[in-house]
């Protein structure tokens, strides 16, 4: 990949979130937000539970409307597309849910050959083996054959990345993808993510609690105050960790040692 | 072992003491705190302290004593001394302190509305949920010119696997049920032409019964409780289990991919079902007429053939294939529309039999009004 080498400033951006409000009628979860992913990216989304991540990240990929503000796609303005050109550019997105949200009628291979089956010409001998070759990739070679319901939370949750990669996507969204993994799976995760914006170029926006992962692989990061109700940092952890003079900044990052002594929850 | 209780008395004007007795535990009887407060509220001292020298054993329910003296004390800037406390106990106490209730948290909890709020509220969502089903029938309507275009995506594994869920899984019931059916309308039939001796008049009874619209009835109201509540509950739980946004992000529409098999294999499957009930129904019928009328089962049969009509078994046909739509669209509808838990899959599922059962009641009479009008 060409523009791997360069500094994640000089590739040009791939997702622009603008002035972005949002809620849930009229309460307020979070308010304008504004930052830039750039193309090839490892993007992470930071912030306390229940903070208002995941519902950042359905507003990404328009499973919830914005109460104020535009998201971009490049040039694209996703926001004020219709749902036909919105149906084209999630083509080319891959997302994994929190909860993995496997469709529990269909066996793994399953899972991952739909999407194959829907949107590409391949033979479905050929569709057989992309499905198989990327459930190997999560560590699942055997399991194809596996309805969600016989496999733990965290290979559900892997085979969930499996088929989020199935169409080699542009983008990658992923909802806390090493809650429930032993570390060692967590860490060939993270591994596993790297080489996937190496090999395919794509943009990966994370959103994870995982400290130790967020410092290996992100490159860039917004953190999410839900006592400020909107974004309080933006940049790459390293840095924030280092510079930040925010104290619940400091405290999510160095888990709670540094900042505000007095005891508190994250949400 | 002596239940838990305590005493209030002023040491002087400025400090006041709490002695506690005896065991405060969650299972025993525990004092209400409500004195105290009292006495805290009326003239706040500068200072409370706690005493507990003969303090038994303890457990939450002494914290739940404390803390409302606490609060009290806070909001009247009355210094507190915990230190004669067992340690563990002030400790658990100034914990309890540390974590500040989250703001807005609570916020959301409004006061109880009153009557013509509700009513306005009710009508607003009666509004919106109307909207919402127009917009799904809409939206239904292009998945259906786009499955007439050929270009509607679904897998036929699951149209072949819902139209034996509806279809050939559903035949013991409707026998049942359908025969059952038959033979309380032969029954009923035959107390009353019994008396003109009229008993063989209960084959064409029974026949145009269920033809026109037994049968197709009977069929439907099954199915609204077996299949109507179970596409309910499949499409509520898959709403929960974000895996009906995983196909509406994968670019695949899930009315396509999971309403149109369903809605498909219920116009498919009831006609049939509408066909065997009928069957089944004067096979009931035919029971009674031989075991109680005594009426020969060749003449009965000979009677049933020359009552019914082709457009009587047709009209009763139709009007199961339209049946049969309304029950998958409200099954379908319903289940799109389950909020996030497990209770309100129950809750769409209830209402999609309650929706799908008024809709076929409804249908039924406009059709009856209709066939009349256009003298079927
Ligand atoms: N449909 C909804 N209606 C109303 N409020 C909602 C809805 N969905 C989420 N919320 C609220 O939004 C807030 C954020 O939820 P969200 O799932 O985005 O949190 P999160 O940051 O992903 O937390 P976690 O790290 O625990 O997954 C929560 O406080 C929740 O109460
Ligand atoms: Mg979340």
């Amino acid at each position: 990949m060409a523009d791997g080498l360069k500094a994640p400033q000089q590739r040009p951006a791939h997702i622009i979130v603008k002035d972005l409000t949002m809620a849930f009628g009229t309460f307020v979860l979070m308010h304008d937000l504004n930052f830039t992913v750039h193309r090839g990216d490892i993007f992470a989304i930071m912030g306390g539970s229940g903070c208002g991540k995941s519902t950042l990240l359905r507003h990404l990929i328009g499973l919830l409307e914005p109460a104020q503000g535009e998201i971009f796609y490049g040039d694209f303005n996703f926001t004020s597309a219709d749902p036909e050109q919105r149906e084209q550019m999630l083509r080319r997105i891959g997302v994994l849910y929190q909860r993995g949200a496997l469709w529990s009628s269909m066996t793994l291979a399953e899972n991952v050959a739909l999407p194959l089956s829907q949107f590409t010409d391949l033979k479905p001998a050929q569709i057989r083996e992309v499905a198989r070759f990327k459930l190997s990739l999560v560590g699942l070679a055997g399991f194809e054959d596996y309805y969600p319901s016989d496999i733990s939370g965290g290979m559900q949750k892997r085979a969930g990345l499996a088929r989020a990669m199935a169409l080699d996507p542009e983008i990658l969204f992923f909802d806390e993808p090493s809650a429930g993994l032993d570390p060692i799976s967590s860490r060939l995760l993270d591994e596993l993510i790297l080489e996937l914006r190496e090999s395919l170029g794509a943009t990966i926006v994370i959103v994870t609690h995982e400290l130790p992962s967020i410092f290996a692989i992100a490159d860039n990061s917004i953190f999410l105050d839900a006592e400020k109700r909107t974004m309080t940092a933006h940049g790459d952890p390293k840095d924030l960790l280092a510079h930040s003079t925010n104290s619940t900044v400091r405290r999510f990052l160095t888990r709670g040692q540094e900042g505000e002594t007095t005891r508190q929850f994250d949400g | 072992m002596t239940t838990g209780n305590f005493s209030v008395w002023s040491e002087s004007d400025t400090l006041l003491t709490v002695a506690l007795r005896g065991d405060w535990q969650l299972r025993g009887h525990l004092p209400s705190p409500e004195a105290v407060i009292v006495e805290i509220s009326t003239k706040p001292p500068a200072k409370l302290k706690f005493v507990a020298e003969e303090l038994g054993k303890w457990d939450s329910g002494l914290l739940i004593f404390l803390k409302p003296i606490v609060d009290t004390c806070r909001n009247h800037q009355v210094e507190i001394e915990l230190a004669k406390l067992p340690p563990g106990l002030s400790r658990l106490v100034q914990l309890s302190e540390a974590v500040p209730e989250r703001e807005g948290a609570r916020a959301i909890k409004r006061p109880e509305p009153s009557f013509l709020e509700r009513i306005g509220r009710r009508a607003i969502a009666v509004a919106t949920s109307f909207k919402r089903f127009s917009a799904f029938l809409g939206s239904l309507t292009l998945a259906f010119i786009k499955l007439a275009s050929g270009k509607a995506r679904f897998r036929k594994v699951d149209l072949f696997q819902v139209v034996q869920e509806t279809g050939a899984n559903a035949l013991g019931i409707v026998s049942l049920i359908s025969f059952l059916v038959g033979v309380i309308l032969a029954f009923m039939g035959a107390v009353q032409l019994q008396q003109f001796g009229a008993a063989i008049y209960v084959a064409d009874l029974v026949a145009i019964g269920m033809a026109r619209d037994m049968g197709a009835m009977m069929t439907a109201i099954i199915m609204s409780g077996r299949t109507g509540a179970a596409f309910a509950a499949r499409l509520g739980t898959m709403r929960i289990t974000e895996e009906i946004d995983a196909l509406t992000t994968m670019g695949i529409s899930p009315l396509e991919f999971l309403v149109l098999p369903r809605l498909m294999a219920l116009v498919l499957m009831m006609p049939i079902l509408c066909l065997y009930s009928d069957l089944m129904g004067m096979l009931g019928g035919a029971a009674v007429g031989f075991t109680m009328l005594g009426i020969p089962l060749p003449l009965y049969y000979r009677e049933t053939a020359a009552a019914l009509t082709l457009t009587q078994i047709f009209g009763g046909v139709f009007k199961a294939t339209v049946y049969g739509v309304l029950i998958a669209i409200s099954g379908c509808f319903r289940g799109f529309q389950c909020g996030g838990s497990a209770s309100a899959v129950g809750d769409a599922a209830t209402q999609a039999v309650v929706t799908s059962i008024v809709l076929v009641v409804v249908a039924c009479g406009m059709f009856a009004v209709i066939f009349k009008i256009l003298g079927i």
